[in-house]
């Protein structure tokens, strides 16, 4: 069973000078096939918990356990191993490598995985449709506009196959048109394929597709409902 | 590694004005290094060329000692075993001299003066002592004439057709005296050899000295230094050991070898400075791109690059800039090089003092370039280990970074 579970993390930032607490003992298990946001009000923690699943960033207490792996004990070059297989990202800011096109950029996390060139090229084709730029595969991210280039991160985020996909206010720098494009395309994604989407947001309208809205308030878990999404 | 390449490639042409600063900085690096060795090298090579040009030769054979104590009873026969390495080695040929002091005479003057005999024809093939001539003309065969410096000249207020008066203690304390016609004034560029040099032809002197047939110095007229060791080695094998002393030109002039040693110490420590300099340069423009793409480096951390992948991509494309830096600083050291080596800086207009210190050694002021690959290679090659070394830095970094505090820059 795929599925994230994480057991009283706490993450204090300067803890020999002045203390933060940015999350206070969160438990939470997200299961495979999810369509999840984690919301709350600036400095709640969302992006600190986020970074803590995806093995990212280390919590000052407890632990994370992906599909039965304990992340927070493993070494660097293990995580960054099992991140690469298991975990896709969507950054709020794309974060393409701008020197590499749109299906280079897809490509370039298969290519880390040393899987082969026919599977490759198959694969990112396939996503590149799905994200609707079957057209647009030789463009590099500057000649992409904002919302092009987030559907290209959550193709590049797919390609690997991985167990869950952790996206960091994916629509933040995006237009409404744009940002339910994008929602579209990911809805489209966990309803059809099963892909897991965590996401954390400010955004009413992430928060009206989600399937489970997780609420932080301090660091701590505030509200955890699952709901009808809006479409 | 294709994709490491590439990625490289493609990065060190995203920002085109931080490139160009980079190369920019390699490129004056191995331009200014390369010159300031190709000047330096190309000046001493001139020098010692000169030295050995204008006298000593590459090599002499002398009899065991005389160097040290230089005697006329240290005069030799030529040895047959000389002529057998001619025959092996044909290129070498040799200039036979008998050379002691001498009191000279015109009139009411007198001077301790160098005389030197020998094979008119010999002799200009390796010095071209007849270019040295002011006034009068060379030696012709059969002769019994006499060669003066200027400076011996003016001194005695000589001319060509006055006669010059010798005595000397000849070979094992005969007495030596003899009377010469003037036929020419020479010039040499080093004050100490015009107040003194004399030249008689060399069956002359030999009869002034009382040595027939015996020479105190043979002077090897070789192509160039680089035939000088195996020479050497030949002469050393072919010639009685124990009778004979074979020195090439470093032992015939230490002091010039000192002299040379401490100007190139001191040349290494400016190319020390420059290499200084040249590194913070380049490390600064490291330093910049690596600063500008930390947030790019935690991303790709963050998707799955392992450190060590990502830091060799990085090292791989300051690799590709200093290649690409240190060709180009070839190419423009080139010309440059290449243009001095032609018209050589002249300092024959400084001022008489600063003159003085290049008479003294006795060579033109003149300094040419070496125009020589190895100056190339050599400090393309220095300039590309400083970068390559320097391109650590950023692998280091990468080695450390947190993705989260990279993406949050």
């Amino acid at each position: 069973m795929k599925n994230i579970i994480t057991k009283g993390i706490t993450k204090v930032y300067n803890p020999d000078t002045i203390p933060v607490v940015a999350l206070d003992g969160i438990d939470l298990q997200i299961n495979e096939g999810e369509f999840t946001a984690i919301v709350g009000p600036s400095g709640s923690g969302k992006t600190t918990l986020l970074n803590i699943i995806g093995g990212l960033d280390k919590p000052t207490h407890g632990s994370v356990t992906i599909s039965g792996t304990d992340i927070t004990k493993m070494h660097d070059n293990k995580l960054i191993e099992f991140r690469k297989n298991h975990i896709g990202f969507v950054f709020q800011a794309y974060n393409l490598i701008p020197v590499l096109t749109a299906e280079e950029n897809i490509e370039f996390v298969m290519l880390l995985q040393n899987r082969p060139e026919a599977e490759r090229e198959q694969r990112t084709t396939e996503l590149l449709n799905a994200v609707g730029l079957g057209d647009k595969r030789k463009n590099r991210p500057s000649q992409l506009s904002g919302g092009q280039q987030q559907r290209v991160a959550v193709a590049r985020a797919l390609a690997p196959k991985p167990d869950f996909i952790l996206a960091d206010e994916p629509t933040a720098n995006l237009d409404s048109k744009s940002t339910e494009n994008l929602l579209d395309i990911m809805s489209r994604l966990n309803h059809e394929e099963g892909v897991t989407f965590v996401f954390s947001t400010h955004d009413q309208r992430v928060i009206d597709r989600a399937h489970r809205v997780i609420t932080l308030v301090d660091g701590k878990i505030a509200t955890d409902e699952e709901q009808k999404p809006v479409k | 590694m294709t994709t490491i390449f590439k990625l490289a490639w493609r990065n060190i042409w995203r920002n085109k004005r931080r490139t160009y600063i980079t190369l920019a900085s390699i490129f004056f690096a191995v331009l200014l290094s390369a010159f300031m060795v190709a000047f330096q090298k190309g000046a001493w090579d001139r020098m010692i060329d000169n030295v050995v040009g204008y006298y000593y030769g590459y090599a002499q054979v002398h009899e065991k000692g005389y160097w040290s104590e230089q005697s006329i009873d240290k005069a030799f026969a030529i040895p047959s075993e000389l002529e057998t390495v001619q025959k092996e080695m044909p290129d070498i040929r040799i200039v036979p001299r008998i050379e002691s002091f001498a009191l000279a005479s015109h009139e009411n003057n007198t001077t301790g003066v160098m005389v030197v005999g020998t094979d008119p024809v010999a002799e200009d093939s390796m010095t071209r002592l007849s270019t040295r001539l002011t006034s009068g003309r060379y030696f012709v065969p059969g002769e019994e004439a006499a060669l003066i410096a200027e400076g011996i000249a003016k001194n005695m207020k000589l001319g060509v057709g006055d006669t010059l008066v010798l005595i000397s203690q000849g070979y094992h304390g005969v007495n030596a005296a003899g009377k010469y016609p003037i036929i020419g004034i020479l010039n040499f560029p080093s004050p100490d050899l015009n107040k003194r040099m004399v030249y008689l032809p060399l069956k002359v002197a030999q009869y002034f000295y009382g040595a027939e047939n015996l020479v105190t110095t043979v002077a090897l007229n070789l192509e160039n230094k680089d035939v000088v060791p195996p020479t050497i080695r030949a002469l050393k094998k072919e010639l009685p050991s124990g009778e004979f002393e074979v020195m090439d030109w470093k032992q015939l002039m230490p002091d010039l070898m000192k002299a040379r040693e401490a100007d190139t110490a001191g040349a290494y420590l400016m190319l020390f400075v420059l290499y200084v300099i040249i590194s913070f340069g380049i490390y600064g423009t490291i330093l910049m791109m690596t600063k500008e793409r930390e947030f790019e480096f935690g991303v790709l951390v963050s998707i799955g690059m392992k450190r060590l992948k990502l830091g060799i991509s990085i090292w791989v494309e300051i690799i590709l800039l200093g290649i690409l830096g240190s060709i180009l600083g070839i190419l423009g050291a080139i010309p440059l090089v290449y243009y001095f080596h032609v018209n050589p800086v002249d300092f024959s207009n400084m001022g008489e003092g600063s003159m003085d210190v290049f008479a003294k050694w006795g060579f033109d002021p003149i300094f040419p370039t070496a125009f020589e690959p190895a100056v190339f290679t050599a400090q393309a090659l220095v300039v590309f280990i400083i970068t390559a070394v320097l391109a650590f830095y950023p692998l280091l970094k990468i080695t450390r970074l947190k993705p989260v505090e990279a993406m949050r820059a």
